[in-house]
């Protein structure tokens, strides 16, 4: 590890400590002077670690990114908010990882929900806040989280009481608009027994207030983490887009624990920066199932990384994994998926599957399926694809008057576009649909096609 | 229409089209029957231009071009339809936008305006209802899912939308059931005209009872081993392609 750029950070936390949220929590205090130290000791991933042997991270490394000390003032043009901002939805805005009262929509809660920023959960929940922080994830993960930690400037806290069903999604929308900064969040989602809701993130490229326009070629660095508890037969779906700017950093980490016959379902869109790398680790009980599905697009040199770790620590859970990826020009994917059954997880329902497209010769997939099945009386399966597209398909396509071109664009864009399909939020479906038309490797992609 | 000549084909080296020569005028149906393997889907690939096939010698010109110069799609624009033995499922694109995109390209290449959108779902639904088919298969994945005559019965759907000159119809009746094989055969009869021409791929004589075929060919490793009227079919039904092999080996 480079301690000189944790050194270099160390420096900085000491500027902008006493302007963090909940720093007279001793307890809180605490926690992050152990991240810091744990932080200086290994600095960030290596790949030297086995689950971040396809991502190096030493670009982060060598650049030295600012927090933000408090809001940005000027105001965010209201019309380009608005493309990514859904209608009937509790919207929660973070600015340069400060939230932002003002573009936030949190009217109307039902009694007893709350949605606020970490920062007001510090002050007026603090004890629900310790319960919770660090319990989902450790500093020793690795440096991101333990980073994270450290410099969390604010984030989003959810906790939905027992039996209570939202009718409404809840959407966090992260914009940064500035070059060289490092947007610092953490949130916590509550779910308590056999309540329901959906929770939407979204991370967007740096907004420029005077061009109107996102500035594609800034770098900034993107560090989240997401801690969920999802109670007895609660229900909780969370969505996931990054379309960070093309230069931008993004880390982003969800870590779900789910207790007895609880339901989880990810869904993970990683469209944007130049090093992306997610990781969504969940936890199953008894009879738990997780579903994760995954939707990534490279192009230029981008480096995309999703890691995800399913937990099967009881008997009778169920996950189902599938990732797609497409990839053109130089970039490089990788998913690496572990499946971990313990011992007494016996009668283990799970099956991955990842398949990525190649558009070009230079582009790379790294697909690592992982199972370490401990437990004798299971059913597990996986399965991995890295290649073109069919022959056949494009052929019949062809045979019908399609020219060649088109063919391959619509078999990509239908290949991409069956996870988009799997969105079940009219809004967020159109939304993460444009962005998948604006981000697609090739030219001319048309969403009549489907 | 078209005309082969001295057809010679090779896949990986192999040579499975040995010379076929076959004259197709407008309005004709000719049927092509024999054993499997002996070349039929080959012939039909050649003629709708898949890769993989590599043309050794020979031509086969249609409407006075060079056919196996144009490239797969520029075939379907000018009206060669191959219904597919084996149709292909494409998950993602549904139906009715295939249809769409597929006549547009049609019409876009005849210096045709596109399809209006309104005219276009009266055809659609026209012959939906011809087919005696459910209008929730428009909206479906192409192919996906589809049973073996669902698929049959839509490449027929694309054939009468698309209103091509050519129809190759490879083995089109086979897994149709009695019933779904009349409303197939209706769905080709209403496309019959002067101008229009079918080869139609079959292993049963059956299909030739509800659409009858001006020409019966044999096609028996790679080479056109006998041709004559639909009463051939017929004897080939009760006597086996192992007469005209006979035959051949004799002569
Ligand atoms: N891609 C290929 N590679 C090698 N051999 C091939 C290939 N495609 C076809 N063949 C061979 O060419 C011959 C003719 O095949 P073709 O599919 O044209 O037969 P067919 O008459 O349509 O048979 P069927 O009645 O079973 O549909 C067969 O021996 C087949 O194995
Ligand atoms: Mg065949």
């Amino acid at each position: 590890m480079n301690t000189a750029t944790a050194t270099r950070y160390a420096v900085k936390y000491q500027a902008i400590a006493s302007a963090l949220p909940g720093q007279t929590l001793p307890w809180l205090q605490t926690l992050r002077a152990e991240a810091l130290m744990a932080f200086s000791e290994s600095g960030f991933p290596s790949p030297r670690e086995e689950e971040w042997r396809y991502t190096n991270v030493s670009a982060i490394e060598k650049k030295l990114f600012s927090p933000s000390i408090s809001l940005p003032a000027g105001s965010i043009d209201a019309q380009w908010l608005k493309s990514y901002q859904l209608q009937d939805a509790w919207v929660l805005v973070l600015v340069n990882g400060h939230f932002s009262a003002e573009l936030s929509v949190l009217d109307d809660l039902p009694e007893a929900v709350s949605v606020m920023s970490m920062a007001e959960a510090l002050a007026k929940q603090p004890d629900q806040v310790q319960k919770h922080l660090g319990l989902a994830t450790a500093q020793s993960e690795h440096g991101f989280v333990a980073f994270n930690t450290a410099w969390f400037t604010d984030g989003l806290f959810v906790h939905v009481p027992a039996k209570q069903v939202l009718d409404r999604p809840i959407q966090l929308l992260h914009i940064v608009t500035d070059a060289d900064i490092m947007s610092t969040t953490r949130n916590i989602i509550i779910v308590d027994e056999m309540a329901e809701a959906k929770v939407i993130e979204i991370f967007i490229g740096v907004y420029s207030a005077t061009s109107s326009e996102i500035v594609a070629d800034n770098a900034y660095l993107t560090a989240a983490v997401t801690e969920v508890y999802v109670g007895q037969n609660a229900d909780l779906t969370l969505y996931k887009m990054q379309s960070e700017s093309e230069k931008a950093y993004h880390f982003g980490g969800s870590y779900i624990k789910q207790a007895r016959d609880a339901r989880f379902t990810h869904h993970n869109f990683a469209f944007g920066g130049l090093l992306a790398r997610s990781d969504i680790h969940a936890d199953l009980d008894h009879a738990s199932e997780c579903e994760l599905n995954g939707l990534y697009l490279g192009s230029k040199r981008q480096h995309i990384d999703n890691h995800t770790r399913i937990n099967h620590l009881k008997p009778y859970a169920v996950s189902r994994e599938v990732y797609k990826g497409v990839l053109d020009d130089r970039a490089r994917g990788v998913f690496q998926g572990r499946v971990i059954v313990a011992i007494d997880a016996q009668q283990t329902d799970s099956q991955m599957n990842n398949r990525n497209l190649l558009l070009s010769d230079d582009a790379e997939a790294d697909t690592k399926p992982q199972l370490e099945i401990y437990a004798d009386d299971v059913k597990c399966g996986h399965g991995v694809t890295v290649g073109q597209l069919d022959e056949k398909s494009i052929f019949y396509l062809q045979s019908r008057g399609i020219d060649e071109e088109t063919a391959r664009n619509m078999l990509t864009f239908a290949f991409a576009n069956e996870m988009v399909d799997k969105i079940k939020i009219k809004g967020l479906h159109d939304m993460v649909l444009e962005q998948v038309l604006t981000r697609f490797p090739q030219e001319g992609v048309n969403k009549e096609w489907l | 229409m078209l005309s082969i000549k001295d057809l010679t084909v090779n896949v990986n080296d192999k040579q499975i089209l040995k010379g076929i020569n076959l004259e197709i005028k407008p309005g004709e149906i000719h049927a092509i029957m024999g054993p499997n393997g002996s070349g039929k889907s080959t012939l039909s690939h050649v003629l709708s231009g898949k890769a993989g096939y590599t043309v050794t010698g020979g031509s086969a010109t249609y409407q006075g071009k060079d056919l196996l110069e144009m490239s797969p799609e520029i075939r379907a624009r000018e009206g060669v339809f191959l219904a597919f033995q084996y149709p292909v499922e494409i998950p993602g694109v549904s139906n009715i936008y295939l249809l769409k995109a597929a006549l547009n390209s049609i019409r876009k290449h005849n210096d045709q305006p596109e399809v209006d959108a309104m005219d276009f779902l009266t055809l659609v639904k026209e012959k939906v209802c011809l087919l005696e088919m459910d209008e929730k298969f428009l909206y479906r994945a192409v192919n996906e899912g589809f049973s073996g005559g669902e698929k049959k019965r839509n490449e027929i759907l694309q054939m009468a939308i698309l209103e091509p000159k050519l129809c190759i119809m490879d083995e089109t009746d086979s897994g149709l059931d009695i019933d779904a094989l009349k409303i197939v055969a209706e769905g080709v009869n209403s496309l019959r005209s002067a101008e229009r021409s079918f080869v139609m791929v079959t292993h049963y004589q059956r299909l030739l009872d509800y659409i009858k075929p001006d020409f019966v060919h044999v096609l028996a490793q790679g080479r056109i081993v006998k041709s004559g009227g639909p009463e051939l079919a017929l004897e080939l039904e009760e006597k086996g392609y192992g007469w005209v092999e006979d035959n051949q080996a004799a002569a």
